[in-house]
């Protein structure tokens, strides 16, 4: 699963360069543009992405070792 | 009366207005006034407390304080500005991308950073590359550039605030200040003076509690002024239309942008994994899971706010095309595009209360992004700059905080300054400040990433940013306009090879970074094993 997630990203990024209807007006709605359209619809996407990666590629081993013990007595 | 009327037409005087508006925002400043010192009772004292609250913030409030952070006038102003200028194309340039950027840094590089803040004690940014890269020098060459590039960033909030209740308030003191509005001068000292208050009480605690409040009340006025807005020029569908006959090119990207530029600015983003403010607050956070919510919901927090504000700014576009918007002018004879947000305040929202109410909302994006940028020049000068010249031992803890506040005031009086004398655009003032933090966020990425890069790869990067970042601005800034040496400059855009000059600046760094670092000598096995962990 963590390989899909990093291929969704991937994909995300890929996808954010929408050149396909770069001089199209179209209003969708009867309001909003339909490159904005896109473009906050992609905002929902990368949510969607980035709670697939927090559930199936959260870095556990990092919190793990960072709760383990506090070896700097927490002054610096 | 009949003389001043051609007068009000330009633009040069203003209607008598009602004063309610700033009524309402001397009340929020008031309460603002009230959780400073509401913080203030909580405020344990130790510097610990006061730069990272003792690592005791939780999902909610790491969310919108990092999400305030990130927001300010860039975001509600500046945006707003720019797509009057460049269209619809403006969400794709900053926002979107931002989503996945924003997001991938806190993921990728927030919660290991964290994790180190957390295991190691660090408060500040610079403390991990000292240790991480072995060398105290490196604290010296990275704490005046990026002080030097967090001056930019609050710029950026003094001028955008100075622009828009400059706007808003315009006929309010007819016969006192110019136009009848008040002058920024008098809005920067104001929001100065309230956040330094509520900083000096209790450090970062404070920023957090007043940006989760000021996040959310930014996050509601906006939605609400702009539904407000859209029912004053006659509904959505009415508005838009407006624009499709007025400034059709607003609602498309041809003509204003190409592709490679579009993607260029992919880069930007970049720049939160290396601003040291929200470094800070990713300290603040009590364990790794408070990261969760940040990473999914920030990028429907931006949605919510930067979705509004550029329908607002074609929409204004439109209407200024059609002669029913007015908007100030620049000295070179371009509208104003910082105060097209308040020109439509100005004309759509009839209600002075609720003028106040989303002015209130506008200047909480702005403080709530310049609380932490305080706190953090303080927190980098007492951690990264004074204790390790003078020793740490030297200070008492109490000392400290003090320390950290005295060059807080010593920064905010030359921002101060600067943004009476150089106002300019606060978008591509904004740019210009992410486009150096972007071009060194490689350095952060490879700490946590790549065992193999070394002391002199970093100071490498650095200086090859820092370069590359003066040449630059200085060819878009400091040259008149057609004598650039690099670039060229359309649409209000300064473009190298038709990209940001985010994209030279961020491959000087990364090749200075990989090639000096193969190039020298690796880091010892001691700080491989301290910042390495081996799994399991």
């Amino acid at each position: 699963m963590k390989k899909v997630v990093y291929g969704l990203l991937i994909l995300l990024a890929v996808i954010h360069q929408d050149v396909w209807w770069w001089d199209n007006g179209e209003l969708v709605f009867g309001f909003m543009p339909l490159g904005l359209f896109y473009h906050s619809l992609y905002s929902c996407m990368a949510a969607a992405v980035w709670a697939m990666a927090v559930k199936w590629a959260w870095p556990g081993d990092i919190e793990q070792w960072a709760e383990s013990g506090d070896e700097a007595g927490g002054e610096q | 009366m009949s003389s001043i009327t051609p007068l009000i037409a330009l633009g040069q005087v203003a209607e008598p207005a009602s004063r309610t508006p700033l009524v309402i925002i001397g009340i929020y400043m008031c309460v603002l006034f009230g959780l400073g010192w509401i913080s203030s009772r909580l405020f344990r004292g130790s510097s610990k407390d006061f730069f990272v609250a003792s690592h005791s913030i939780g999902p909610f409030m790491l969310l919108m304080s990092v999400f305030g952070t990130t927001m300010t006038a860039f975001a509600l102003v500046g945006s707003t500005g720019k797509a009057f200028s460049l269209g619809i194309g403006v969400y794709g340039l900053m926002a979107s991308s931002s989503g996945l950027i924003h997001a991938a840094c806190f993921f990728l590089v927030g919660i290991r950073m964290w994790s180190f803040g957390k295991k190691y004690g660090y408060v500040t940014q610079i403390q991990f590359f000292r240790d991480r890269f072995e060398s105290k020098k490196l604290g010296y060459l990275l704490f005046p550039i990026l002080a030097g590039l967090i001056i930019p960033y609050l710029l950026v909030g003094l001028i955008g605030a100075g622009t828009y209740i400059g706007g808003v308030t315009r006929g309010m003191f007819p016969g006192t200040f110019a136009a009848g509005a008040v002058p920024g001068w008098l809005t920067s000292l104001v929001i100065c003076g309230v956040v330094l208050f509520y900083v000096f009480s209790g450090g970062v605690r404070s920023a957090v509690w007043a940006n989760t409040f000021q996040t959310i009340v930014f996050m509601i006025m906006g939605l609400v002024g702009f539904i407000v807005i859209a029912k004053g020029i006659g509904g959505l569908a009415e508005a838009s239309e407006m624009t499709r006959q007025h400034a059709p090119e607003k609602l498309v990207r041809e003509g204003l942008m190409t592709p490679a530029h579009f993607m260029s600015y992919m880069l930007v983003p970049l720049s939160v994994g290396m601003f040291p403010h929200l470094f800070q607050h990713w300290l603040t956070a009590k364990s790794a899971k408070a990261f969760r919510l940040t990473v999914i919901a920030h990028p429907l927090c931006i949605m919510i706010v930067w979705v509004p504000c550029i329908l607002i700014g074609i929409w204004g576009a439109g209407l200024f095309a059609d002669g029913s918007l007015f908007v100030p002018k620049l000295p070179n004879g371009e509208p104003n595009a910082n105060a097209v947000l308040s020109m439509m305040v100005k004309k759509f929202m009839v209600n002075p209360v609720l003028i106040g109410l989303f002015s209130a909302g506008v200047l909480a994006a702005i403080m709530s992004s310049l609380d932490s940028q305080f706190v953090c020049v303080g927190s980098m000068f007492t951690n990264d700059f004074a204790l390790p010249l003078f020793g740490s031992e030297r200070f008492s803890d109490t000392q400290k905080v003090w320390l950290g506040r005295g060059f807080i005031v010593f920064i905010v009086v030359i921002t101060y300054v600067i943004s009476i004398f150089k106002p300019m655009s606060v978008f591509n003032l904004g740019i210009w400040c992410f486009s150096g933090f972007s071009a060194l966020f490689p350095i952060a990425f490879a700490a946590v990433y790549w065992k193999r890069v070394t002391t002199a790869g970093v100071f490498a990067s650095v200086i090859a940013t820092a370069v590359t970042w003066a040449l630059f601005i200085h060819d878009a800034l400091g040259r008149a306009a057609g004598e650039q040496w690099f670039g060229v400059k359309a649409h209000g855009e300064y473009l190298i090879a038709g990209v940001m000059p985010v994209a030279f600046i961020c491959l000087a760094s990364v090749v200075a970074l990989v090639g000096v670092s193969l190039a020298t000598k690796p880091p010892t096995s001691e700080t491989i094993d301290k910042f390495f962990p081996a799994k399991g």
